[in-house]
């Protein structure tokens, strides 16, 4: 029988990476993320996970020696957060190309300046161009589900590449919450032993990993690690289907529709913002407003041709961002209308729980009513929409 | 403790690191590479950071490694090495043996906190900082590792400023103080001496430091041919001290010559007319610098018969 128990965000990454037997670990501290790697710490001192643990004196050193370790052959596993991802970012550009398929959760806390430790996703936006597949969870049985099937769809030999799953500072990394473990046998069978054929450092087959390459080579790295990339969306599909069949959840893959099929206007989420936005849509059908959500839960790869599909019903479309990029949007938006070029529908994006400041209900029904008012005219006001900003009229 | 000697005589004759390299005639980390795989053998892998050694070593396809090869980035040669040695050994691979081999900027400078954070968690891995006394691969910078007085692209010989204005950092010591088992200094002129200190050092457990001086015909301004006669001169001058550390005991493998006064016989004027890199040191920078070779020596000195 699978247990249930009540645990943090981080203790269900910890314990996902242990029921995923991962067989090396190489992290550093740092808040929200730091119960993660002393979870690590108590599970292989207690000997309840066996894997070797270095407990490293950065996170730059962090993800160079998991790089290393994975490219040596074996399952491996870091986490970070904010300033620790900010440090790691020359190494995170390693795994991909490489073709190495390491899992790391990271716990998205703001960047300084000013410095702060609450949830703001500038630590990981800045990251997207470098490869690794990046998708948004919403509560923590999604966080140990998705360490499984993060390590299934990247070691799976049409992919082959690092993944990355996110989960808001606090909100959920220091929440707590009933998550359901599969019984070890079950996530066995659905997580066979990694087979690093591919790629390996064993002196009995000699293999040169990370070598320095002319331009004669490295366009074709580039293109290879783009088309792994769309090939994912495929596998993040089918590992979806499988786990629910498996194991009764079911996250439906790269986005999750709720109540879109008739909407006039959607908005479009990421993360824990997700949980409350649903909230707002039901109520608000109950007042007879036709609204939707989207829970986009990948961004890279990115859905292109499922919110162009989505985009067909609808009349307009609100996206949520919890970071920015200075003078073109939050960076989901600017994707989002990219995805939809063409389609000559509006597309807001709003700003909301920058450095950690709450999204509230009102602040996120704002947004449908802003979007709804959109629909009907069929033109947007303001493109971008500052949410409880002090001395900003939204 | 084997105190075996190892000579050229003893190596194979198979190249675990091939001929057809691209490396510039006469350099000394070349040299130091080749026979050290032929100490370590094939069951060996290999990292190397951003260094001469990566582009001379393995630009692909064509791959002078025939031991597992490995590159991530610059500044992390201690650690990716600690990672794959672990890995190794979650994967019931514990035998073989895993070398870092990193220049002197890649150790002293930007590599240092990776090396030090290794270095005290006592990482099983054999690290090899080549020294050539600068950033040869980015074309001649100073690094931490570059000697007083010396010319390079960020010290150059101005008419306000001549050469390095600081000494060199003396990373053998700093490692000595993180009390790993093994710690040693050789040089490329002295093959038995270099070659008995790698196969100790392949046979040890534990976090082992070697930093090899290597000359570099390019960035010093010295003929090829000269490769060892300066390496050589380096030790008699005393600019060079070769020493190991070894649970907890220093001992000077080679001493130069001393006058009646127990000072260093030759001086470093003799070391500096070899290399272009020094000509322009005038007469009082020469002086300074042969002050700190002679504190230097009565340090290693002082050192070794502290540590014993």
């Amino acid at each position: 029988m699978p247990e249930r128990r009540l645990v943090s965000g981080n203790y269900a990454a910890a314990y996902g990476a242990l029921r995923a037997n991962v067989k090396f670990i190489a992290a550093f501290p740092i808040t929200p993320q730091t119960f993660i790697v002393e979870h690590i710490s108590e599970f292989v001192n207690d000997g309840i996970m066996k894997a070797e643990f270095m407990r490293v004196e950065s996170e730059h050193s962090a993800i160079s020696a998991t790089v290393s370790a994975e490219a040596t052959g074996v399952r491996s596993f870091t986490a970070t957060a904010s300033q620790g991802l900010a440090l790691m970012h020359e190494i995170l550009a390693i795994p991909a190309p490489l073709r190495l398929p390491i899992v790391m959760p990271v716990v998205n806390r703001t960047v300084a300046a000013p410095i702060g430790i609450w949830a703001e996703y500038n630590d990981v936006m800045p990251q997207r161009d470098l490869g690794w597949m990046m998708m948004f969870v919403e509560d923590n049985q999604e966080v140990f589900d998705m360490i499984i099937q993060g390590y299934r769809i990247a070691e799976d030999k049409r992919v082959l590449l690092p993944f990355m799953p996110n989960l808001d500072a606090f909100i959920l990394s220091h929440t707590y919450e009933p998550v359901e473990f599969a019984d070890q046998d079950d996530i066995d069978d659905f997580l066979p032993e990694y087979k690093a054929e591919h790629a390996h450092l064993w002196p009995d087959d000699p293999m040169a990993i990370g070598v320095f390459s002319p331009p004669e080579y490295i366009q074709e790295y580039r293109y290879q690690t783009e088309q792994a990339m769309e090939a994912s969306k495929k596998v993040i599909k089918e590992v979806n289907d499988e786990f629910a069949k498996e194991f009764g959840r079911d996250y439906h893959g790269l986005v999750e529709e709720f109540m879109t099929d008739d909407a006039e206007a959607i908005m479009i989420t990421l993360g824990t913002v997700t949980s409350t936005a649903r909230k707002v849509v039901m109520d608000m059908r109950k007042e007879g407003k036709k609204v939707g959500l989207v829970k986009l839960r990948f961004l890279r790869p990115f859905p292109k041709e499922e919110l162009r599909k989505i985009a067909e019903k609808v009349d307009a479309i609100g996206v949520y961002d919890r970071s920015i990029s200075y003078s073109a949007g939050g960076p989901a938006f600017v994707e989002v209308r990219n995805a939809l070029y063409g389609m000559e529908k509006p597309v807001i994006g709003y700003l909301a729980g920058l450095g950690g400041r709450d999204v509230m209900y009102s602040d996120i029904k704002l947004m449908f009513e802003k979007t709804l008012e959109a629909a009907g005219k069929g033109k947007a006001d303001k493109e971008v929409v500052w949410v409880g900003t002090r001395g900003v009229n939204p | 403790m084997s105190s075996t000697k190892i000579t050229i005589h003893d190596l194979p004759k198979e190249n675990l690191f091939t001929g057809g390299h691209t490396a510039c005639p006469g350099c000394g980390a070349a040299i130091l590479v080749r026979n050290a795989m032929k100490v370590f053998g094939k069951n060996t892998v290999i990292y190397t950071p951003a260094n001469c050694l990566l582009v001379f070593g393995g630009t692909y396809p064509n791959i002078s490694w025939k031991v597992p090869y490995h590159h991530v980035a610059f500044e992390n040669t201690a650690v990716c090495s600690a990672g794959i040695k672990r890995a190794l050994k979650a994967s019931g691979k514990d035998d073989a043996l895993v070398v870092g081999f990193a220049g002197d900027g890649g150790t002293a400078d930007i590599g240092m906190q990776a090396l030090s954070g290794a270095a005290e968690r006592n990482e099983d891995i054999l690290y090899i900082m080549y020294d050539n006394e600068a950033y040869m691969n980015t074309g001649i910078q100073r690094s931490g590792s570059t000697p007083y007085g010396a010319w390079t692209t960020t010290t150059p010989a101005g008419k306000v400023i001549k050469g390095k204005e600081r000494f060199k950092k003396d990373v053998p010591q700093i490692m000595i103080a993180h009390n790993v088992p093994y710690v040693a200094t050789a040089s490329i002129a002295y093959p038995t001496d270099l070659l008995t200190k790698l196969e100790k050092a392949k046979n040890m457990k534990g976090f082992r430091y070697l930093q090899v001086y290597s000359t570099c015909p390019t960035g010093w301004r010295v003929p090829p041919e000269k490769t060892v006669e300066v390496a050589k001169k380096a030790v008699e001058t005393g600019m060079w001290t070769l020493y190991e550390y070894e649970n907890g005991k220093m001992t000077i493998n080679v001493k130069p010559k001393l006058d009646e006064n127990g000072n260093l016989a030759v001086p470093v004027r003799d070391y500096l007319k070899m290399q272009g890199r020094f000509r322009h040191m005038t007469d009082a920078q020469i002086e300074t610098l042969q002050k700190w070779v002679n504190e230097k020596w009565k340090r290693d000195l002082a050192l070794e018969k502290a540590l014993q």
